[in-house]
């Protein structure tokens, strides 16, 4: 075999970076793609909606008059359901993931258990309201309030959750567990101590994204009842009428951003479409600052890990 | 570890009861509405009115499951006043009778099926309910495709069909209207349970032609042009407008939408207290919505039958096509 000459090389090498800087554009225009949809989108409901970003928007109930209408009841709501959501979803998912991973034996059971979350994930969301119609409101009688829609939510998110949790734990290197196990900890100990910190970040990502879902959700919420007029906040903790427990507004009836955009699109007034956007935009906002939130804490907690 | 299971259960109990306790208290003050899109904008405009006058001591919760879903509801005794775009059928009123939930049945207005078109088009001065049966009938699925094919007078065009989705109360009386059958429709046309999607479809497509509620098209009148249609008892087309649907000549497509109280919850004053402010506003509002508003004395009517306890439908579990305004009355004053 005659040796390649220079110019042979640098042809091949000039090919070569020729495919890359295709590559490289094509990523770059996928990339400009995607962002540009997002932008228009954003862009199109913030100029549609500009007459609404008032302070009485935000403040003010659901209304037949396009000007009027607010979608207070709306964001409280929707707020109150992520609090129960986050509540229940996150403790149960880490548990569930740090189990998984750390604790169970590799057998067929495990298996079965893995598989089925697995497929969880991808079950559509209007099953698990079918599902939580049947159980949460009606088998154990919670009804049509926040308190449901929290634990639905929470469902559906538990897949994402947990399945996000083991991704995490499974990139903490072996030698940290053998190292902690080594100086006399517990299973226990070591999960307290080095496991969970140091798979925080990864689990943080997971449950933003899970509650990013949640958020967005419509189907299985209007599945298990939720209202479209509701002029009326949950009670307080502690004040309302008559005074109210830490705890009333859970079993109160709601409504939730979705719900409201959607009943104004669907309005014969082309007023509303108006609200439509900004509520919209509203609603794009909670999930970017929710998503901002995550990334922030992720910065900080990665900055801790010292392996 | 028992010390914990043990606390975990105690905490579950006392959780319960305390959610229990207080859902109870949470229902006291507030009446409940669900049941059809159609009679939505209605009991909304009424519910925020009235939460204003009573300066929010009583709460009102208005959803929307449809008419059917609003009537399960209701007959598994979990709302107050199931909102209707139909008279209830014999299947809900058996159902009703079975969890023992009496009512009392209350038409609130009047809605007019308007079937429209796009603004430009020429040729469509008037329909006949058989030339949409012609068109619309299942018979007609991929085979009736162009507007001469219905009436040679028309042109050599494609049409375009735009309608209700099949889960409304709109279709259910669409279908029986102008093709004689309940949900008795050609599957081949644009279908959404979102009106402004029909809206937007027909005002952008020459040859199209689509139906829905009479507010959608008061509200949308620039971009739609609404389609007379023929009378059948006096032969004569009549265009959608709340004056002909009030003097009864815009027939078939005019039909009457109710709410229905459960006689139950008229022992609780707040529910009372919102029906008698519904009958004495109904009108104005139902104005303000784009709907058409009954005399008076329908109004008054209503109240006279709750104080007289006349409980039940007029209509028998049938849904009547082409009932004016002033049969109704009739009937309801024979109650």
């Amino acid at each position: 075999m005659k040796p390649l000459t220079n110019e042979q090389i640098r042809a091949v090498i000039a090919k070569g970076k020729f495919r890359d800087n295709v590559f490289k554009a094509t990523g770059i225009f996928c990339l400009a793609l995607a962002l540009l949809v997002i932008v228009a989108l954003i862009a199109d409901m913030v100029i549609k909606g500009a007459d609404r970003f008032t302070i009485d928007f935000f403040m003010n109930f659901a209304s037949r008059r396009a000007k009027d209408a607010g979608i207070l009841s709306a964001w409280v709501g929707s707020l109150l359901v992520m609090l129960v959501t986050a509540l229940a979803a996150v403790p149960l998912g880490v548990a569930a993931g740090l189990y998984l991973e750390e604790y169970a034996k590799r057998n067929w059971i495990t298996n079965v258990i893995e598989i089925n979350i697995t497929n969880l994930a991808a079950v559509p969301s209007i099953v698990y309201g079918l599902l939580a119609l049947g159980i949460f409101v009606y088998q154990f009688g919670l009804g049509q309030s926040i308190l449901s829609a929290g634990l639905t939510l929470a469902l559906l998110i538990l897949p994402i959750i947990i399945v996000s949790t083991r991704e995490a734990i499974r990139a903490i290197p072996a030698m940290i567990r053998e190292g902690s196990m080594a100086v006399g900890a517990t299973r226990w100990q070591t999960c307290r101590y080095h496991i969970v910190p140091y798979a925080m970040p990864g689990i943080l990502t997971g449950v933003i994204i899970g509650l990013a879902r949640a958020i967005g959700e419509t189907a299985p919420i209007i599945t298990i009842g939720a209202l479209t007029f509701i002029a009326f906040l949950p009670p307080a903790p502690f004040m309302g009428e008559p005074a109210a427990g830490l705890f009333d507004w859970v079993m109160a009836p709601f409504t939730v951003m979705p719900i409201q955009i959607f009943n104004w699109t669907s309005r014969p007034d082309p007023a509303f479409e108006v609200n439509a956007a900004a509520a919209g935009f509203v609603l794009m906002a909670m999930v970017l600052s929710m998503n901002a939130v995550a990334i922030y804490l992720r910065y900080k907690m990665r900055k801790k890990i010292k392996w | 570890m028992f010390k914990y299971s043990k606390l975990v259960s105690a905490l579950a109990v006392a959780g319960v009861s305390l959610f229990g306790a207080q859902a109870v208290q949470a229902q006291a003050q507030i009446v409940k509405v669900d049941g059809s899109s159609t009679v939505y904008p209605i009991t909304e405009a009424v519910a925020e009115e009235f939460q204003k006058a009573k300066k929010n001591a009583i709460k009102v919760t208005v959803g929307i499951s449809g008419t059917g879903g609003g009537f399960k509801k209701f007959c598994r005794d979990e709302i107050d006043i199931s909102n209707a775009s139909r008279p209830i059928t014999e299947k809900e009123m058996a159902d009703c009778k079975a969890a023992g939930v009496n009512y009392v049945e209350m038409p609130v207005a009047y809605d007019a099926l308007t079937i429209v078109a796009n603004p430009k088009n020429t040729f469509l001065k008037e329909v006949t309910v058989a030339e949409m049966k012609t068109l619309w009938e299942p018979a007609a699925q991929g085979k009736v495709m162009k507007w001469n094919q219905v009436n040679p007078a028309w042109p050599d065009a494609p049409v375009k069909l735009f309608g209700a989705g099949a889960d409304s109360g709109t279709f259910e009386y669409f279908t029986e209207a102008m093709v004689g059958k309940a949900k008795s429709s050609r599957g081949d046309y644009t279908a959404s349970e979102d009106d402004n999607v029909l809206v937007q479809g027909v005002s952008r497509d020459v040859n199209a032609i689509g139906y829905f509620g009479y507010a959608y098209y008061a509200e949308n009148m620039a971009k739609l042009k609404g389609v007379p249609v023929v009378n059948p008892k006096t032969g004569k087309a009549v265009e959608p407008s709340a004056a002909n649907v009030e003097n009864g000549t815009y027939a078939p497509l005019s039909r009457p939408i109710f709410i229905y109280v459960k006689v139950k919850s008229l022992d609780k004053p707040e529910v009372k207290e919102f029906l008698e402010f519904y009958m004495k506003h109904g009108a104005k509002l139902t104005k303000e919505v784009k709907y058409v508003p009954l005399p008076a004395a329908a109004y008054t009517g209503n109240i006279d039958h709750v104080n007289k306890k006349k409980y039940g439908t007029v209509f028998g579990g049938k849904n009547e096509i082409g009932i004016t305004i002033e049969e109704l009355m009739k009937r309801e004053a024979k109650m």
